[in-house]
């Protein structure tokens, strides 16, 4: 019970911080809003043809590509609290080992929700309209948030093997600008060159872009939600230990 | 003999190439302040994040309050508090907010973490600055904030990681006097520090570290004298007898005293030599103004018995 308490005490501190922060809180909130804007008025039209049928598109691709970014956050917590001596405050104390970890992930899980939030209301303003039901949609942003804790630990693992949160961060957009680029997040892909393709097709990403499209939109839904959720294993299963095996170095057991 | 504190035996800690730590042991009876004194890299930090679990020693072993840091962490980390360099608050929360997380992840319950903290803050003369991020604190506040959230639990051992460092003489007396009430209250306290003035003025003992070994232990007298020699430091009541007041000094102390403006001042091998210069003087009528018997100041002892790496052997 004490180190659910321990986890719960240290998401309430990612909570305080977010409420105290409030440039960190306008990233959040008006960071998506902003990349909406400006992909469905500047390629919206180019793209689709017009700007309100792109909304319809690029809607789930915008909560996919924000899981994508935020979960870089935990990355740079964990390495800033690691650098700043509030890491070791934390593990000077009686508590769960993997607290410190549980709590940087607990506070970004609060962040996204805010910005999933933020972001949906903010596409229904523009006029954006779901075409299933509440469920899917609430299934569609559960599949979302548990795609960004899966891989979590891939920034866990940067964040305790990097030196510092600038290393964190480039590689950070190394990684991720791939990833969401080529992939079916801003445009269709059938006037994508055979190679990219051939890459998009093994893109994780695109997986789960298809399972929110279908989950919000319509359309076939069973396949791309269960190969989005093998990959989430994937980068549990992977990720999760090496994390822990870092961790542990930089730690004592007991 | 008292009970130990803290014990270590043989402690060795390596990064790559470099060893911080070689070969150290430490024995601090319950109730004391120990200081680790040393340059920069002397391994003080290493010493104090294995003794406070956070990094495990290569070899040798240590114990807090009989428990062993490596095998009984836990236990460890119930009875310790730890502050200084790299155990620190987190700016953006408020200072209240901080100790409110370190209650909570004690598992001490919502009521008892408020009171506790408000007696803190009441403590450390924080109380006004409690509800404002920590990003807004001086030096001196932050320092206390974070010795004030290393005692949330009321450990009976306290690491204090160059609390002083930085901070301007008056902050430092400020933190200073908070140590001083946290050992009257029976705290144990290891505290590494820069500064020779504050083992000085804080320490039972000192242990001297200088390239992850300890170079000299002992009391701050016991080093002092280590040095050997003691001055003699004399002024005259008529600085005009200067001249034959230095004569008769050398009759006693075999060698011709330093003038250091109208000050004379001479190393005496024995204290007994002061009475014998307070005698001759007065026998031939010179009048003293001040006579005082110096030990040799810790920075003495300090450069004495360290190398810096530049000037270290190859």
């Amino acid at each position: 019970m004490n180190g659910v308490n321990q986890c719960l005490t240290l998401t309430w501190r990612g909570i305080v911080k977010l409420r105290r922060h409030p440039a960190a809180l306008a990233d959040v909130v008006f960071g998506p809003a902003i990349f909406l804007v400006l992909f469905v008025y500047v390629f919206g039209g180019a793209i689709s043809g017009s700007t309100r049928d792109y909304l319809q598109f690029v809607l789930p691709g915008m909560l996919g590509l924000m899981t994508l970014l935020a979960t870089m956050g935990v990355g740079v917590a964990l390495n800033q609290d690691i650098e700043k001596g509030v890491f070791d405050r934390i593990r000077s104390l009686p508590t769960l080992r993997i607290a410190p970890l549980v709590g940087a992930i607990g506070g970004d899980v609060v962040r996204q929700v805010v910005a999933i939030v933020a972001l949906l209301g903010f596409g229904l303003a523009l006029g954006f309209r779901f075409t299933t039901g509440p469920l899917p949609v609430l299934a569609a942003c559960a599949l979302a948030l548990g795609f960004a804790l899966a891989l979590s630990w891939v920034w866990v693992l940067l964040g305790l093997a990097l030196p510092n949160a600038q290393a964190v961060q480039g590689l950070g957009a190394v990684i991720i600008f791939p990833l969401s680029f080529a992939s079916n997040i801003f445009v269709p892909t059938d006037t994508m060159p055979g190679w990219l393709a051939a890459f998009v097709e093994v893109n994780p990403v695109r997986h789960l872009m298809d399972a929110l499209r279908g989950l919000m939109l319509g359309g076939p839904v069973a396949r791309p939600v269960l190969i989005t959720l093998l990959w989430m294993a994937g980068f549990v299963a992977v990720f999760a230990p090496l994390a822990l095996a870092a961790y542990r170095r930089r730690s004592l057991t007991s | 003999m008292r009970k130990l504190a803290i014990e270590a035996y043989g402690l060795v800690k390596r990064y790559g190439e470099v060893t911080a730590l070689d070969g150290v042991d430490l024995a601090v009876e319950a109730g004391t302040v120990i200081g680790v004194l040393g340059p920069n890299g002397a391994g003080k930090t290493t010493a104090v994040r294995i003794l406070a679990t956070l990094l495990r020693p290569d070899a040798g072993s240590a114990a807090v309050l009989g428990h062993d840091v490596i095998h009984a962490g836990h236990q460890v980390r119930q009875l310790i508090g730890l502050a200084g360099q790299h155990a620190s608050v987190d700016e953006d929360l408020t200072g209240r907010h901080n100790l409110t997380m370190v209650g909570r992840l004690l598992g001490l319950s919502r009521r008892d973490t408020a009171a506790r903290a408000a007696e803190l803050l009441a403590e450390f003369g924080l109380t006004v600055a409690a509800d404002r991020p920590v990003k807004t604190y001086s030096g001196g506040m932050r320092r206390r904030l974070d010795l004030a959230a290393s005692l949330v639990n009321r450990p009976r051992v306290v690491f204090l990681d160059e609390p002083t460092t930085g901070l301007d003489p008056v902050a430092r007396g400020a933190l200073w006097d908070r140590i001083r009430a946290l050992v009257a209250e029976g705290t144990t306290v290891l505290l590494t520090t820069q500064y020779l003035e504050e083992a000085d003025a804080l320490a039972d003992d000192i242990v001297l570290f200088d390239h992850g070994r300890v170079a000299a232990r002992g009391t701050p007298t016991q080093l002092k004298r280590r040095l050997g020699t003691q001055t003699l430091d004399l002024r005259l009541a008529d600085p005009a007898r200067l001249d034959d007041a230095a004569a008769l000094v050398a009759t006693v102390v075999g060698q011709l005293p330093a003038r250091l403006g109208e000050r004379l001042s001479a190393p005496v091998a024995d204290g007994a030599m002061m009475p014998a210069v307070v005698r001759r003087l007065d026998d031939a009528g010179v009048e003293i103004a001040e006579l005082a018997l110096h030990l040799p100041s810790l920075d003495d002892v300090f450069r004495a018995l360290t190398t810096t790496k530049e000037e270290a052997p190859a």
